[in-house]
């Protein structure tokens, strides 16, 4: 299909998976129920911080800091990986295959037409934010809240690829789910979202900078809270965005082949 | 024999009978025990690894050191393995048997329908986590220099049947409400973020949360408590604390399993 059907076709698929979101409004509230780790988190480092600051981390950082991780897990987190198991066992890839347009195009729409179910669900972190620490920390100039878009975005976008590279596994193994289950707990420790990145050990650091977790949850959190300075920021971004074209053009190639091997069964 | 006699050792056949279609089950998917082992290591780093960069720059924290720290992440990694591999299972079916309405077969049973539904399925391979946490306590006990006293460990006993039973408890009143309001699915995950704050010693929090996080919800009482019996500090007082709160617990969770059957109607009718 052309790519101006695939554009004329994207808000009606987006109205479906927006329909579906309030749907299942009830699971999503469960989800989120589920990722209360930053605040677990903010209690052990809030107890460090009451003895004494960590860096540049005392109790107000940390707050921020763990405050934005919640923020950020909700803007970047999708589920395409396991939705993509799913429907390859149970046979239902064959029916999105008819379709004129590449499934993997109506995967990312689907993940997005959650977006405004997600936007409500910031606002109590947001209003706490705002009423404990009053706004401080937040980017004070448009060139960092611009930067801050185009991590949150490159975040998104950085899962999302990395879930279709491991989604289109299942395409050839029976199922891809552990090895989402190892990424999700790998993405835990080494993506900011437990630890921040800065308080590593030098030498593991300089190993992080070079692995896609950072990118997905610790850089935008860092954006948010202004971390870093415009052209440190900027030259993160670069290398964010870098590692999306990896695993795209890697989640590509995996999807032409694999989908070569699927024989679909049951319905 | 007395009466209660038999019936004890009818029930405990039972539970091997039960236990062993699980573990025939489990068999079938020997190759799992293969993958959880190290996934199991992976989630344990998850929970190790903040502790490595807290305790880096400092030798206590709250009162508690890095090598006393462990024991709690232990217990946590034991705990989880005890619900994941003994009470999830079982428990989440009996929401589906009241949603689906065949709850009403295993009524029909000649036995007691709550023994029955907790002992419906078990996931051996979930034991992964127990060796696991096996691996960090004797982690902890290198790092600390000694080894555990002949109390400390029998109190930890204790305290693992006692959390087991507060565990269970907590689940069979989550489930009674599953007779009143069906998608009963959503408490569980409310009760796994919540067991998620039981990961550190309960002095890492602040004054209020720690008073709320011991007395209302008992996540000291799983977590810490154990970890202070292996280190052989265990105040007495708090030991039997533990145990008179777990058996009201289980009564009052009993108590609510009856109401709740006494009102069951089916999904039918």
């Amino acid at each position: 299909m052309s790519v101006r059907g695939t554009v004329r076709a994207l808000p009606a698929l987006f109205k479906v998976g927006f329909a579906e979101a309030v749907a299942y409004r009830a699971e999503l509230f469960v989800w989120v129920l589920s990722t209360t780790m930053p605040l677990v988190m903010y209690v052990l480092w809030s107890a460090v911080a009451r003895e004494a600051p960590v860096g540049r981390y005392g109790d107000r950082e940390f707050l921020a800091y763990f405050l934005a991780a919640f923020i950020v897990r909700q803007l970047t987190s999708n589920w395409a990986a396991w939705q993509m198991n799913f429907e390859v066992r149970q046979g239902i890839l064959s029916m999105r295959l008819l379709r004129p347009l590449t499934p993997v195009v109506s995967w990312a729409v689907e993940t997005l037409a959650y977006m405004p179910m997600r936007l409500l669900v910031i606002v109590p972190p947001v209003v706490t934010w705002l009423a404990v620490l009053g706004g401080a920390f937040l980017p004070r100039t448009v060139a960092g809240w611009g930067l801050f878009a185009l991590g949150a975005a490159g975040g998104w976008l950085l899962v999302f690829t990395i879930n279709v590279c491991v989604g289109t596994l299942s395409l050839f193994m029976k199922s891809s789910l552990k090895l989402m289950d190892a990424y999700l707990a790998a993405t835990f420790v080494f993506s900011g979202y437990l630890i921040p990145v800065e308080l590593f050990p030098d030498r593991l650091r300089a190993v992080v900078e070079w692995l896609p977790f950072r990118y997905t949850i610790g850089l935008p959190v860092e954006l948010l809270t202004s971390h870093h300075g415009t052209a440190e920021a900027a030259r993160l971004v670069a290398v964010q965005w870098g590692f999306c074209a990896l695993f795209g053009v890697l989640g590509l190639l995996l999807w032409r082949r694999g989908i070569r091997n699927f024989e679909a069964y049951g319905g | 024999m007395s009466g209660m006699g038999r019936q004890f050792l009818r029930y405990l056949r039972l539970l091997g009978v039960q236990v062993r279609a699980s573990v025939l089950l489990a068999l079938q998917y020997r190759g799992d025990f293969l993958v959880d082992g190290p996934l199991s290591l992976l989630w344990a780093l998850t929970a190790v690894s903040p502790l490595l960069v807290v305790y880096r720059d400092r030798a206590v924290l709250a009162g508690w050191s890095f090598g006393e720290a462990l024991f709690v992440t232990g217990w946590f990694l034991l705990l989880t393995a005890v619900v994941e591999g003994t009470i999830n299972p079982s428990l989440t079916a009996v929401v589906d048997h009241v949603r689906k309405g065949t709850l009403d077969f295993v009524l029909m049973k000649p036995a007691d329908a709550q023994f029955l539904v907790s002992t419906a399925k078990f996931e051996p391979w979930k034991m992964n986590h127990v060796l696991t946490s096996a691996g960090i306590f004797t982690w902890g006990f290198v790092t600390l220099g000694r080894g555990p006293t002949a109390l400390g460990l029998l109190q930890a006993a204790l305290l693992l049947l006692t959390a087991t039973v507060l565990l269970y408890s907590l689940w069979i009143l989550t489930v009674s409400a599953a007779f009143y309001v069906v998608k009963v699915d959503n408490l569980t995950y409310l009760f796994s973020s919540l067991f998620d704050a039981a990961r550190w010693p309960s002095s890492f929090f602040p004054g209020p949360l720690r008073f709320v996080f011991t007395a209302i919800i008992p996540l000291a009482v799983l977590t810490t408590f154990p970890a202070e019996a292996m280190l052989g500090r265990l105040e007495g007082r708090h030991l039997l604390g533990a145990m008179v709160a777990a058996a009201a617990f289980s009564a009052l969770a009993r108590a609510a399993w009856r109401r709740s059957l006494a009102q069951y109607t089916s999904a039918s009718s």
